[in-house]
């Protein structure tokens, strides 16, 4: 099973200039998570942070237990080794061919034998949908395929955790849909810790199983996907439905001025489209674990989430896990027995 | 621009990390010979033409200035002792500078720099393969080899052509030129020569290589990077080649005649 990330209190400044304060949030092992945010919220910094790539001023990053935040330099490069990490423009190396690429992290820590380097890599080529493109360099494909190879090399030594920089930014809907599909099948198969950093709402919908968002600086929520697909906070709701209306503006939040106009002519609170149902494995795979670990968790601590949300994770029941649960569907609204 | 000392000190205190880091990482294995290869010799290309360019006009400009001078204060059988010091000590080494820093540490900061932006050095990194090692390290190593390389090669097109400049254009006659010339040169001369231009090599490989790996904001900040780069390295190492001299000045007493 994937290893828990436990952030607290993490701050991180350049300069003058804080990109976030204060976040504070658990991945729990082998589930996928999203972070949504607008461009430039620092969704890429704080991916950066959780690798060690940057050094946050404040707060600790604990993997599987140990710090990396103040850990020694050799200790941060074998935490490093748990993770799979595909960057925003798949940060190839441009002199070597996709093969060479997808093999380097075999030939630097594995003694494989060539034959050996060349199966695994061509499995993984294939699972991304890049067989026969294994002789190309990185400057000669489109920006989806070096997408779907950085993703490939990010996997080849079988991490526990997976980090996704906007996997579907330049990638056409169709693709988009392609490549949340293979992450939940992946999820399901090796059973990793995946967080996935976007600003697609519909990757955000339909494919964690828990979901943040950071803006003004803060992480306004994290928690399992019920909450925030329900939340009716205006941000969430406002960013979640890619309105106009509510505090992110063009180029900045919005001044209270502004925000008041905004209320008398839209009402309070914008209406939230209805929870989709989440990506299920794709057929012949093994039943996702995480599903039934995230259930447990939730239905122990049902008692403190919102009525929707509540409502939500009930009718996300079946009869069976009902009664696993010791639960009894009651006809009023949100009402648990 | 920033005018407070604190950042100046600090870009000088990781500057000055990153070349005990690549010092340190040249003895660790697996070295990278492959790299180191292709280095050298892509560094050498882009430098060989121009210093050989430059150093003719170098050792020309001093022998005609030197035979001017010698002639009128009738010194004129010291004309090759004078031009070699000259050239060997001084202009050799501060030609090699310019090469070095002008064309193979632009060269060096500009690949570098491209690479980070694209987020290849993180990507490295995450892998866990230190981006010193694999990438940094062979390329100072390439710098200081050719900037030795360059230095010997300097020195003999410039001796050269002081000699032909000075014998064939301004009369002199060869005899005397090479008769004060083993008068005044000593071995220690060469051998200090090419010690400066290990250095230089070594300084122009880490400035580039520090400012490619610390590019400000987007493909422009690479530009820039370069520029600075350049600039950084000429002013390091003119100062570094002041300092080494008044010490050999010093150390090895100038030969008698
Ligand atoms: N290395 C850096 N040095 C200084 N500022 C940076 C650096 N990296 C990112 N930033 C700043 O941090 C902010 C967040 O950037 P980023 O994480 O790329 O946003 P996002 O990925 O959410 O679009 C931006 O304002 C950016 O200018
Ligand atoms: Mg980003």
């Amino acid at each position: 099973m994937g290893v828990e990330i436990a952030v607290e209190g993490l701050g991180k400044s350049f300069g003058p200039q804080t990109v976030w304060r204060d976040v504070s949030l658990t991945l729990p092992p082998g589930e996928v998570s999203v972070l949504l945010g607008p461009s430039g919220t620092g969704k890429s910094v704080f991916l950066k942070c959780l690798v060690g790539l940057l050094r946050p001023e404040h707060g600790s990053i604990l993997i599987d237990g140990v710090d990396l935040v103040g850990c020694k330099e050799r200790q941060r490069y074998e935490l490093r080794k748990l993770f799979g990490v595909l960057f925003q423009d798949g940060a190839l190396f441009g002199s070597m061919t996709l093969f060479d690429n997808v093999a380097f992290p075999l030939r630097e820590h594995t003694r494989y034998r060539e034959s050996k380097i060349r199966r695994i890599v061509f499995e993984k080529m294939e699972m991304v949908g890049l067989t026969g493109a294994e002789d190309k360099l990185p400057g000669e494909i489109s920006g989806g395929m070096r997408k779907r190879a950085g993703l490939a090399r990010a996997l080849v030594l079988d991490p526990e955790i997976i980090l996704c920089d906007e996997p579907d930014s330049g990638l056409d809907p169709v693709r988009t849909a392609y490549l949340s599909q293979l992450l939940i099948d992946l999820n399901a198969q090796i059973d990793a810790t995946i967080l996935i950093v976007t600003h697609n709402i519909n990757v955000a919908r339909t494919v964690p199983d828990n979901l943040g968002m950071i803006f003004r600086k803060e992480l306004v929520l994290f928690g399992p996907r019920e909450i925030l697909l329900t939340s009716t906070e205006p941000v969430v709701a406002q960013f979640l439905n890619g309105l106009r209306h509510g505090p992110i503006g063009m180029s900045e939040e919005k001044d209270q001025a502004t925000l008041e106009a905004e209320r008398a002519r839209y009402g309070d609170g914008a209406e939230l489209p209805e929870i989709v149902p989440q990506l299920e494995p794709s057929p012949g795979l093994p039943v996702r674990d995480a599903v039934r670990r995230r259930k447990d968790r939730l239905v122990q601590s049902l008692h403190t989430l919102a009525p929707a949300a509540q409502q939500n994770v009930l009718s996300s029941l079946t009869e069976h896990e009902m009664a696993r649960y010791g639960l009894r569907r009651s006809t009023r609204a949100g009402g648990v027995l | 621009m920033n005018l407070s000392p604190v950042p100046a000190m600090r870009q000088v205190g990781s500057l000055f990390a990153l070349g005990l880091e690549v010092f340190r990482l040249m003895w660790r294995r697996p070295f990278q010979f492959r790299e180191l290869v292709q280095q050298f010799w892509f560094v050498a290309s882009v430098s060989i033409l121009p210093s050989a360019l430059v150093s003719i006009p170098f050792g020309a400009v001093i022998g005609l200035q030197l035979g001017s001078l010698t002639t009128q204060i009738g010194a004129e059988s010291f004309n090759g002792a004078a031009s070699v010091l000259a050239v060997i000590q001084q202009a050799s080494p501060i030609v090699t500078t310019l090469i070095i820093a002008g064309a193979g540490g632009s060269a060096i900061c500009a690949d570098l720099g491209s690479r980070t932006i694209r987020e290849e050095i993180d990507a490295m990194e995450v892998l866990g393969v230190s981006a010193v090692q694999r990438l940094v390290v062979p390329r100072v190593l390439a710098a200081m080899l050719v900037a030795v390389l360059l230095n010997g090669m300097v020195s003999v097109v410039g001796v050269a052509g002081g000699y032909f400049f000075n014998v064939i254009m301004q009369g002199g006659t060869p005899g005397a030129y090479l008769a004060s010339f083993s008068a005044l040169a000593q071995l220690p001369d060469l051998w200090v020569s090419e010690l400066k231009a290990l250095m230089f090599g070594f300084l122009a490989g880490v400035v580039a290589a520090y400012r490619g790996l610390h590019p400000r904001g987007g493909p422009k900040g690479v530009g820039d990077s370069v520029n600075q780069s350049v600039v950084i390295t000429f002013l390091l190492l003119f100062f570094v080649n002041g300092v080494v001299t008044a010490v050999y000045l010093q150390l090895v007493p100038a030969k008698g005649m």
